[in-house]
């Protein structure tokens, strides 16, 4: 039964995925005052982007081809690892969360070499800035899961949220959960090119990051990049909810459907950022990553004291 | 009521950082202000079962003038002075970040032998105490403006408080009372001392006042 709700987790994870961007999108026009684009617009844009075929330009080798497909792959492995609150992981063993956080680097570092395969010096330059950034973002990332795995004992991803049971905002647990999940949450905003680090939206602008690394990619390759985006910012989102979220209950459905709520008002609250925040400079983006790591070894001294 | 005690003592770690973190002079007034808020919940909390009239009026003298009228003494000083709203630190702001989490180290190594001396209470206070009284003296010997300084010492002045509360029942807040009259005079002395610097040389600026010769 529980191996049944986890599967049933990455199958819900991988056809809501791009839902989590007509509910960023549908809180953005909330707020604006508008209508907003439909709530199934992410699907649309795949859908037509995986009917057309794929132009390459003759500078380009292999690489650039590799790029989407490892990241999505990885993407995917990545989300058989992560739990969802109490929902375990598909697959749990000690020491997993290393690999998950490796993963992840690896369809950065598959999507940066695609970016530099191409050439171009406005794809270099996008390609340094998300090095950079997540390079200060892994840290907080890390220190994180450290602090919650010397908290619960356990060396799995699945362990260290299913029996970090948060009595809510009291308690030692409360201060670490709350210092994790702020930390994680700027993480979150950096590894999804959300607005505090870089707009989604603009694809005119010299400070853009993620957008620019994928310029060349077309017809079935963007499709994949904006799937394996979409999916990524559900495996962040989900481990975001499965700290924060009370549910534990003896019942996995119970549990597995709490967690896809938490997941969702994660997307909620991305949107509530987007809407009210302005982007930061791009200079003040690392003091805002370094604030984050600061309090991620913040609840490390906590749960080691 | 002790769970609460240490959300209090996360809370009052996370002003602190803000206030190396932040580069606005409005935010870190702001931040002070918060932090007293925070501390005249303290002793309440520590003494929830048998709150006496005498703490309570002491817990609410103390957050009116600590979280009410020195910041607004403060604002309105940086206000009339004018200039920029910069905090202008000698070292970055990232790095006044780094050494405040260094600093937090240092005072959970120092607080370890401390621990045993204060009993009942969350074990974080002692640790955030001394976090506090350094994080204090970090913004005096790091940032240019003099008003800067000044919230620098309310800061420390924070610290001295939650180490009076964390080791004391009811008594030692009499002196805390005492050292608060000190403050609230230091601080209209400084308020005047950094007008007349301002009038005199038209910047407040000690890094350049210290360069002066007779």
């Amino acid at each position: 039964m529980a191996t049944a709700v986890s599967i049933l987790h990455v199958v819900l994870a991988l056809v809501l995925a791009p839902l989590l961007l007509g509910v960023i999108n549908r809180v953005k026009a909330k707020f604006a005052g508008r209508r907003g684009q439909p709530l199934l617009q992410a699907y649309y844009d795949i859908a037509k982007l995986l009917r057309k075929g794929a132009v390459y330009s003759r500078t380009t080798t292999w690489v650039f081809r590799l790029g989407p497909i490892v990241s999505l792959a990885a993407v995917v492995a990545s989300l058989l690892l992560l739990p969802l609150g109490a929902v375990v992981a598909v697959v749990a063993f000690p020491g997993d969360l290393l690999l998950w956080v490796y993963l992840l680097g690896l369809m950065r570092f598959v999507t940066v070499l695609a970016a530099l395969d191409t050439g171009s010096a406005f794809e270099g330059m996008g390609a340094s800035r998300e090095v950079q950034f997540s390079l200060l973002a892994e840290p907080a990332l890390l220190l994180g899961l450290v602090a919650l795995a010397a908290w619960s004992g356990g060396l799995s991803l699945s362990q260290l949220t299913g029996t970090h049971s948060t009595g809510w905002l009291t308690g030692t647990a409360g201060a670490i959960t709350l210092l994790v999940s702020a930390s994680w949450l700027a993480v979150l905003l950096t590894e999804n090119a959300r607005i505090p680090v870089d707009d989604p939206n603009t694809h005119l602008e010299l400070t853009m990051i993620h957008e620019v690394m994928v310029l060349d990619h077309g017809g079935v390759d963007l499709g994949l990049i904006q799937y394996a985006a979409a999916v990524k910012l559900w495996v962040f989102a989900a481990l975001l909810a499965g700290v924060l979220l009370p549910v534990r209950t003896a019942w996995p459905l119970v549990n597995l459907a709490g967690g896809v709520a938490g997941v969702l008002a994660v997307a909620m609250g991305v949107g509530v950022i987007e809407s009210t925040m302005a982007r930061l400079r791009l200079l003040r983006v690392p003091q805002m990553l370094v604030a984050a790591a600061v309090l991620a070894a913040l609840a490390v001294v906590l749960v080691l004291r | 009521m002790e769970p609460w005690l240490d959300v209090i003592a996360v809370l009052l770690i996370l002003a602190n950082l803000r206030l190396l973190g932040t580069s606005r002079l409005s935010v870190c007034i702001q931040t002070v202000a918060a932090q007293a808020l925070l501390l005249g919940a303290v002793p309440l909390l520590m003494h929830a079962d048998e709150l006496s009239a005498r703490l309570i009026a002491i817990a609410a003298v103390y957050t009116v003038i600590k979280a009410i009228v020195l910041p607004w003494l403060l604002r309105r000083a940086a206000r009339e002075l004018g200039g920029t709203r910069e905090v202008e630190p000698f070292i970055g702001l990232t790095l006044s970040l780094l050494v405040g989490m260094g600093l937090f180290g240092v005072s959970l190594f120092l607080a370890g032998p401390l621990k045993r001396a204060g009993q009942g209470h969350s074990g974080l206070l002692i640790p955030v105490a001394l976090f506090t009284i350094m994080v204090g003296l970090l913004v005096i010997i790091s940032r240019k403006k003099a008003i800067t300084q000044v919230v620098g010492y309310l800061v420390m002045e924070n610290g001295i408080y939650v180490f009076g509360v964390a080791f004391a029942v009811q008594e030692p807040l009499l002196v805390e009372m005492g050292v608060l009259l000190d403050v609230l005079a230091a601080v209209f002395v400084m308020g005047l001392t950094i007008y007349h610097i301002s009038r005199e040389f038209d910047h407040i600026d000690t890094d350049r006042l210290s360069t002066l010769k007779d």
